[in-house]
């Protein structure tokens, strides 16, 4: 035990004294909630828009009012002609032009068929359908508005609701994967460093030929970056919530225990990569190629795995990151109960168990 | 220095620490140490002599428990290196050819480590490191960083280090690569010390000159033992002037290339 204990406090030395890894555990982390959260978000606010309007008329100033009250959009000014809208399109300024029909008020009161023409820029097109919902919306609210009391016939008015987040907040899909993120990285990437770098020095070997046990060696390892994890979840949780307004709907227990759990299956990752190879820059490149992009592209993260073809679909299920996000989402953002997450559950302790018998096992205690 | 060689050559029958019998290590097709038999004495100087790829430290890691043997015998401090490698481990130091300590703690917290892994109880760590750095004049380096140590300096240490648990016998893996001339005749000076206190001291080397000072060398070549005797009676043997003559004799032989 005593043997134990000096050998993890040579560990935190040399965590301590190494300003690099210090930041690397420790403001990263934070840098990348922030980054994630505010810039990275898919929200879509204060776009300029621009009107080719013939008619100028009650209606169509309403509706013009009406988007350009709206957070999402800004008004920039009226096209003299249709020709123009390639133009203000190609200058990158503007990202919706709204184009009116003539005679729009008249139309929409007595023939009801007013022509209005949304045009986005469709080589992004998650924004272009973004912002020409938001429009659609925006428009079809004014013509409430106007029509009230009138009641048009026969009209189907879906009444949409968002549930868990109302306001399409951002935040609620990248806090999720941004923990999976810095959770995986720290563990996984610094511990199979921190061991290829003992392999590098030839410490390792002298480790080796002394009474250590390699599973005492491997613990001892293993023991201070699970402490930098938890400080490391704290914060994250802590800026989430008083930060990016994110909610803890559900237990907090529950979310730390699953935190936990997700935390081991990366140090028991990062053991592995250890493992298998002898030099650190190796070890980087692999932590971040084999695990960080997978974690970024599969877990459902940026893209939304429905979308993907069947085998990257298979793929995604191996990913712990992903059964880890999804949890997360089930217990933060839906406030479901441990019910709910014994899927998750199950699959993460199971991986859990896998990797970490792995890495023991393969851990080589004798060089050949 | 020369009292050690008496008292080896002419031999009170001391006890015998490392006995090697037909030992053998091979990978795959490739036979890196082949059916090598030999004895080292208490207290005793062993130079391990060889070219790179020779297959010397190999043998050296199959004695050290950093490796498994693939056929024979070999006893090291009592322990049989087939099954008692845990045993052995406590019973033995090493010092790496990389000189391997943490660079990024002070030369104490290196002493703390390493004695605190082979149980050297707190007390007697506090006390034997005080007379440690005062013996090698490292008084002012005690919170020194290890980083900024000279090589030297860092090569003594990590002898020191190595010894810190008063082992049975110190493994030391070319112990004086990169060193200056002065530096390493410096840490000859340490090698004897410890063979005075009856630590017996199995080194590795490629640099000739160092193998005149020890009391028994073995020279391998593509993994068999050509030769063992002390380096006098090998000049003798092979009408050599040095024992870079002897070793060039024997290398002409080898058919293997060095790695």
């Amino acid at each position: 035990m005593e043997q134990f204990l000096t050998f993890v406090r040579k560990e935190f030395y040399h965590i301590f004294r190494d300003r690099w890894t210090m930041i690397i555990l420790l403001v990263l982390p934070i840098m990348m909630l922030i980054l994630f959260g505010f810039m990275m978000s898919t929200e879509v606010k204060n776009t300029r828009f621009a009107i080719y309007d013939p008619s100028r008329d009650a209606a169509t100033q309403g509706i013009v009012n009406k988007i350009s009250m709206s957070d999402y959009f800004i008004f920039s000014g009226y096209l003299d002609s249709p020709e123009q809208v390639e133009e203000v399109f190609r200058s990158g300024k503007i990202g919706l032009v709204i184009v009116f029909g003539e005679r729009f008020y008249e139309n929409m009161m007595h023939t009801g068929d007013a022509q209005v023409q949304l045009i986005a820029d469709g080589s992004d097109p998650n924004t272009a359908s973004t912002l020409t919902m938001y429009a659609t919306r925006l428009i079809t609210l004014y013509q409430q508005d106007v029509m009230g009391e009138m009641k048009i016939p026969y009209q189907i008015k879906p009444e949409v609701k968002l549930l868990y987040n109302p306001t399409l907040k951002g935040s609620y899909n990248f806090v999720p994967g941004v923990m999976g993120m810095i959770l995986m990285l720290i563990c996984a990437m610094m511990t199979s460093v921190s061991i290829a770098r003992e392999k590098e020095l030839g410490t390792m070997e002298v480790l080796l030929v002394s009474p250590m046990k390699p599973i005492q060696i491997i613990i001892s390892k293993v023991v201070p970056y699970f402490f930098v994890s938890v400080v490391n979840l704290a914060t994250i949780l802590l800026l989430s919530v008083f930060v990016l307004d994110m909610p803890i709907n559900g237990s907090l227990g529950l979310l730390i225990l699953i935190s936990l759990i997700f935390i081991f299956v990366s140090l028991a990752l990062g053991l592995l990569i250890s493992s298998a190879v002898d030099k650190q820059m190796v070890a980087l490149l692999i932590s971040a190629m084999v695990m960080m992009m997978p974690v970024m592209m599969l877990s459902g993260m940026m893209f939304p795995l429905e979308n993907m073809p069947l085998p990257l679909q298979w793929l995604s299920q191996i990913i712990p990151a992903k059964w880890f996000m999804i949890a997360v989402k089930k217990i933060m953002i839906e406030g479901l109960g441990f019910s709910s997450v014994v899927k998750e559950f199950t699959v993460l302790s199971s991986m859990a168990v896998i990797l970490i018998a792995a890495s023991v096992k393969r851990f080589k205690y004798r060089l050949e | 220095m020369n009292n050690n060689i008496q008292t080896s050559e002419q031999g009170l029958k001391p006890d015998i620490v490392i006995s090697v019998d037909n030992l053998t290590k091979r990978f795959g097709s490739f036979t890196a140490v082949d059916n090598i038999s030999f004895d080292v004495k208490k207290g005793e100087i062993f130079g391990f002599l060889g070219a790179n790829g020779a297959g010397k430290t190999t043998a050296m890691r199959m004695l050290s428990g950093l490796s498994y043997a693939t056929s024979g015998k070999g006893i090291v401090a009592g322990f049989d290196i087939n099954t008692q490698s845990e045993q052995i481990k406590k019973t033995i130091g090493y010092m790496s050819q990389k000189f391997a300590l943490y660079d990024d703690l002070k030369v104490w917290e290196n002493i703390r480590l390493f004695a605190g892994i082979y149980g050297v109880p707190d007390k007697e760590i506090t006390l034997r490191t005080d007379a440690l750095l005062k013996q090698l004049g490292f008084e002012k380096e005690r919170d020194t960083l290890v980083q900024s140590l000279p090589l030297g300096w860092k090569q003594k240490l990590a002898f020191s280090v190595a010894i810190f648990h008063e082992p049975t016998i110190v493994f030391l893996d070319e112990p004086t690569g990169g060193v200056d001339p002065a530096a390493r005749r410096n840490f000859w000076e340490m090698i004897y010390q410890a063979s005075d206190r009856g630590i017996t001291v199995f080194v590795t080397t490629h640099y000739m000159d160092e193998a005149e000072y020890c009391n028994r060398v073995s020279i391998m070549v593509d993994g068999k033992i050509e030769a063992l005797d002390s380096p006098k009676n090998l000049k003798i043997q092979f009408n050599a002037k040095n024992m870079d003559e002897v070793f060039h004799k024997l290398a002409r032989k080898s058919t293997r290339k060095a790695d």
